[in-house]
């Protein structure tokens, strides 16, 4: 959720919009924009279905003598592959998405393309790159992710 | 929190449904309060209108 400038330019054109993070600051940020908002880890304290999840992670791969202990240094550290987190959500992104239901997530040329795509199947997923910008460098990607029929 | 988002909140660790306790409530939202997991015998406050739904352990680290 982060700063919650997605969540507030998508309040009022969607149905409905829920917004966690774990970093009460950020938490506190969303409040004051009036959109639905709970502290958890990921998806930890969700439980229902839903059409779409959106998840702007933190994707850069950071050795342990890199890191600094704030909330913010926290949004980005994706642990050493970068894909930390990700794996994580991945693992619980399942249970609280609709069959037809999609992922958007904003990965880095830096968190490795492939083995994104690669734990997102192992976890029943299919996905495709819907949009890509370079920046200094490096390029981001957004990838949608659907659940593979049975 | 608006009472619409008990609906899709459950426990963080067993998945279990939340009892609530309201503390203070306007027309709007609930502003204090708890949601208590049963089985886990846990308490997670709801404060400023936000639930926070860090398990105690999680909370401290």
């Amino acid at each position: 959720m982060g700063s919650g400038y997605i969540a507030r330019r998508l309040q009022g054109n969607v149905a409905w919009i829920v917004t966690t993070d774990i970093s009460p600051y950020a938490v506190l940020k969303v409040k004051e924009a009036n959109v639905d908002v709970l502290r958890t880890d990921l998806l930890a304290g969700i439980c229902g279905a839903f059409d779409l999840i959106l998840f702007n992670p933190p994707y850069l791969p950071t050795q342990p003598d890199e890191r600094i202990a704030d909330w913010l240094e926290y949004a980005l550290d994706g642990g050493p592959t970068g894909r930390e987190v990700i794996t994580r959500f991945a693992g619980q992104a399942g249970s609280v998405l609709k069959e037809q239901g999609r992922i958007l997530l904003v990965i880095s040329s830096l968190t490795g393309q492939k083995e994104v795509e690669r734990l997102f199947e192992h976890r029943g997923f299919t996905g495709q790159i819907v949009k890509e910008t370079e920046i200094e460098g490096e390029v981001l990607f957004v990838y949608r992710f659907r659940k593979i029929s049975p | 929190m608006r009472r619409k988002l008990l609906d899709i909140l459950c426990c963080p660790v067993c998945k279990g449904e939340l009892t609530l306790n309201v503390v203070e409530e306007n027309d709007v939202e609930i502003v204090e309060g708890s949601l208590r997991c049963g089985t886990c015998r846990v308490e997670y406050p709801i404060i400023d209108g936000i639930p926070n739904l860090l398990p105690p352990e999680a909370e401290d680290s």
